[in-house]
């Protein structure tokens, strides 16, 4: 499909949803990260019975987090799509983009500049 | 085993607050497994507080160990060499592992990082039940194997209340009642002849009743 997504998403290739951590989420905003989302198969559909919604948990977990911390849990997301649909993830990585970029940069990260 | 739980973050940033050097110290046994204060549960609660004090434009260095246990001397004196170098540790064990690293190291805070509740067991992930109060005179033997001290809201000892109704206990329709429990089990084993027997007066002086209690075994002491 060759088709294109906002260069600024990195993306990170797990075998299943499910073998994120809440401390994998938590290490990345630690880190200045602006935002992170997860995508995972259809919910019904993981290859390993309840991986994605797993992820969704500890997207919750880390949500709550970041709204206590004060770096705002609205930069966490979870998304859930058919493994073949190209076109959506595109329109989630845009749509994610779109809302990290409102929020503007990590407050964290912004902090940690203004020491260095 | 013993059952705690998460204490909420914002009461751990208030006993830290203005602290500059932290540890973050968890428990490989119990508190592990009921996922409150082992390794993993360490990591993310000094990550939420690194992020908490950046995002104040604090700088705090908070460091993370976990021990095999809190409660042994042998475990507790691994850090015997860095505990001083940091102005408040939170101990994520049970709190005899609090206390016992309180009792150690004089010289830096310990607060706690979980809720100590019971000793019981793990029904399935993420749910634990109480099963034991520690009374110290077991009487399992005669009730089947279910705990009427623990497990019986009003702790009696010869069969139900007259609040038990259609297998639940009267404080919350949720419970199951602990003496039908009793008396289902003595019936499937056919002792319902124990049930029978009057139970006399507990010796509650093993129980906390007799302050606090200890264990002393000479014939394993060196
Ligand atoms: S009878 Fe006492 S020791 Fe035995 S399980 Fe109940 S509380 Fe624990
Ligand atoms: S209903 Fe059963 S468990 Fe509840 S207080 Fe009465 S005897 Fe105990």
């Amino acid at each position: 499909m060759r088709l294109q997504y906002p260069a600024n998403v990195k993306i990170i290739r797990l075998p299943c949803t499910g073998k994120i951590d809440l401390i994998h989420i938590l290490r990345a905003f630690e880190k200045g990260a602006d935002g992170v989302y997860v995508v995972g198969c259809l919910e019904g559909g993981c290859h390993y019975i309840g991986g994605n919604l797993r992820a969704r948990k500890r997207v919750e977990q880390a949500r709550k987090i970041l709204d206590l911390t004060g770096i705002g849990g609205e930069r966490v997301q979870m998304y859930n799509l058919s493994a073949s649909d190209g076109p959506l993830f595109v329109q989630y990585a845009i749509e994610m983009n779109e809302k990290i970029l409102e929020l503007g940069p990590n407050p964290i990260k912004l902090k940690k500049d203004a020491a260095a | 085993m013993i059952v705690a739980d998460k204490k909420p973050v914002e009461e751990i940033i208030d006993y830290v607050t203005d602290c500059k050097n932290i540890l973050v110290l968890g428990c490989n046994e119990c508190v592990t497994v009921c996922e409150a204060g082992g390794k993993k549960e360490v990591e993310v609660l000094a990550s939420t507080l690194r992020m908490c004090f950046l995002n104040q434009g604090t700088e705090v260095s908070i460091d993370e160990i976990t021990l095999e246990r809190q409660c042994d001397h042998e475990y507790l004196e691994e850090i015997r060499d860095v505990a001083d170098r940091y102005d408040a540790i939170i101990s994520l064990a049970c709190g005899v592992g609090v206390q016992f690293m309180a009792e150690k190291y004089h010289s830096v805070p310990i607060y706690p990082g979980v809720n100590t509740c019971f000793l019981g067991a793990t029904e399935k992930r993420g749910l634990w039940t109480e099963r034991c109060q520690a009374c110290g005179n077991c009487m399992l033997a005669i009730t089947g194997g279910i705990c009427p001290v623990s497990r019986c809201a009003k702790r009696i000892l010869n069969g139900p209340c007259g609040g038990s109704s259609n297998g639940k206990c009267e404080i919350n329709k949720d419970l199951d009642c602990a003496w039908q429990l009793i008396i289902d089990r003595l019936k499937a084993l056919d002792r319902l002849e124990d049930y029978e027997k009057i139970c006399s007066i507990k010796d509650w002086s093993t129980d906390r009743a007799g302050g606090p209690r200890k264990v002393v075994r000479e014939d394993v002491q060196s």
